[in-house]
């Protein structure tokens, strides 16, 4: 099959960077899977798993919070905030951070407190899925 | 007389070597941090240009106005200000705040102080502080970068305030580092928006709604690339203003010993005259 260059880049530097065969990704306006020769493109990317094909077919899942996709050229970049692939993911360390973030929602000290809880709930969830699926 | 002399001085060299060795610890210290958070800064560089580029392309496509990039009468400022943690760094702290200062001049302003020494400062003045829970610079990461980042975009569309600035230390090397303000929103309009080329490229959902996600994206990529680069500068500030303690220990050293050796001799000299006049006496 053929394949695109994948670029995936977060505020820590570079998570991924050579071949690929597919990329799905959750769009704001649903899944969306990226194939070699795609039209030039640009979505935002919610929170939630991203799943990578590679150049050998191994499929490799991820927890992406938000970000963009942009295909450009046949290359194809997400920026997002945070990325990770499941081997890195610690599932304890999601599970209490889920546990954190309800306990947070609650109490419910201030709008904003809550607010930031939920993107930090949102966050666990992924990780969790990531690492389960 | 001259023998309490010789003790105080020998007590003075002893106070002012142990001081010595703490700076020169210190000095090493911070510039080993150096040069880690110089690469940090470095990376996230790679993710800012590309949120940047992605900006220019978005406001060239469509003709939309946004409240992102709508200017508007600035009633009122507010400042992410990114200071350290500690102090012993020369100026690095106070000239961060002499810039919100300056800058600010008679319109009211309220301050997301990061780093310790930043929400004491404006805690100290009475400012207004939007949110206190980011006190240490040095462990600040992403994911605080983007809350920040959600928080302020969201005041900004409240018309909570209507400029909203990152005041940082700029790293320009390592003997000189800058404090800097960058404009943040309302997004400064780039300036080959309109003669640029028109990219026919799909966009899902629409360009605007894809810009308005993205908006609080760059700030916090803009956020989190300060917050390296302060903290690159500040250890670089925290090294020279050490290396120059050491310097200046170092001759206090070299003139107490001096004095030290001349008061030894005065005594021996005393002793022998001493001696002499007994002998005489004799």
């Amino acid at each position: 099959m053929s394949c695109f260059r994948l670029q995936i880049v977060t505020p820590d530097g570079v998570a991924f960077d050579g071949e690929a065969q597919s990329v799905t990704v959750r769009s704001s306006v649903g899944d969306v899977c990226i194939m070699a020769k795609h039209i030039d493109y640009v979505t935002t990317i919610d929170a939630g798993v991203v799943k990578i094909k590679d150049a050998d077919g191994e499929i490799s899942k991820c927890a992406c919070a938000d970000g963009f996709l942009s295909v450009k050229k046949g290359m194809v970049r997400i920026a997002a905030t945070t990325f990770e692939f499941s081997e890195d993911i610690d599932l304890a360390r999601a599970n209490a951070a889920k546990e954190r973030a309800e306990k947070r929602i609650a109490a419910h000290i201030s709008d904003a407190d809550t607010h930031l809880a939920e993107i930090k709930l949102k966050r666990a969830l992924t990780r969790i899925s990531a690492k389960e699926k | 007389m001259a023998g309490a002399s010789l003790r105080d001085i020998r007590g003075r060299i002893k106070s002012i070597e142990s001081t010595k060795k703490i700076t020169k610890a210190m000095e090493l210290v911070a510039s080993s941090k150096v040069r880690k958070a110089r690469e940090n800064a470095e990376r996230t560089k790679v993710f800012y240009d590309i949120l940047d580029a992605a900006i220019t392309e978005l406001e060239s496509s469509g003709g939309f106005e946004n409240v992102f990039s709508k200017k508007r009468e600035v009633k009122k400022i507010c400042y992410i200000v990114i200071a350290g943690d500690r102090g012993l760094a020369g100026g690095f702290n106070n000239n961060v705040f002499k810039l919100v200062a300056e800058d600010a001049g008679d319109i009211p302003y309220c301050v997301m102080p990061i780093g310790k020494k930043a929400l004491e400062h404006f805690v100290h003045i009475g400012k207004e502080i939007v949110y206190d829970k980011y006190p240490l610079t040095s462990e600040m990461h992403v994911g605080s970068c983007v809350e920040i980042g959600k928080l302020v975009a969201g005041g900004f569309r409240k018309g909570d305030f209507d400029r909203v600035c990152v005041v940082y230390t700029e790293f320009v090397s390592m003997i000189s580092q800058v404090a800097s303000l960058k404009n943040v929103l309302p997004l400064p309009k780039k300036s080959d928006v309109e003669n640029g080329p028109k990219m026919l490229t799909l966009y899902e959902p629409e360009p605007e709604e894809i810009y308005e996600k993205i908006v609080p994206q760059y700030i916090s990529g803009t956020i989190y690339n300060a917050v390296c680069e302060s903290l690159a500068s500040e250890y670089a500030a925290r090294r020279s203003a050490m290396d120059s303690a050491t310097k200046n220990a170092t001759e206090m050293i070299d003139d107490l010993t001096l004095k030290y050796n001349r008061a030894r001799q005065n005594v021996i000299t005393q002793e022998l005259n001493e001696i002499v006049a007994g002998a005489e006496a004799l």
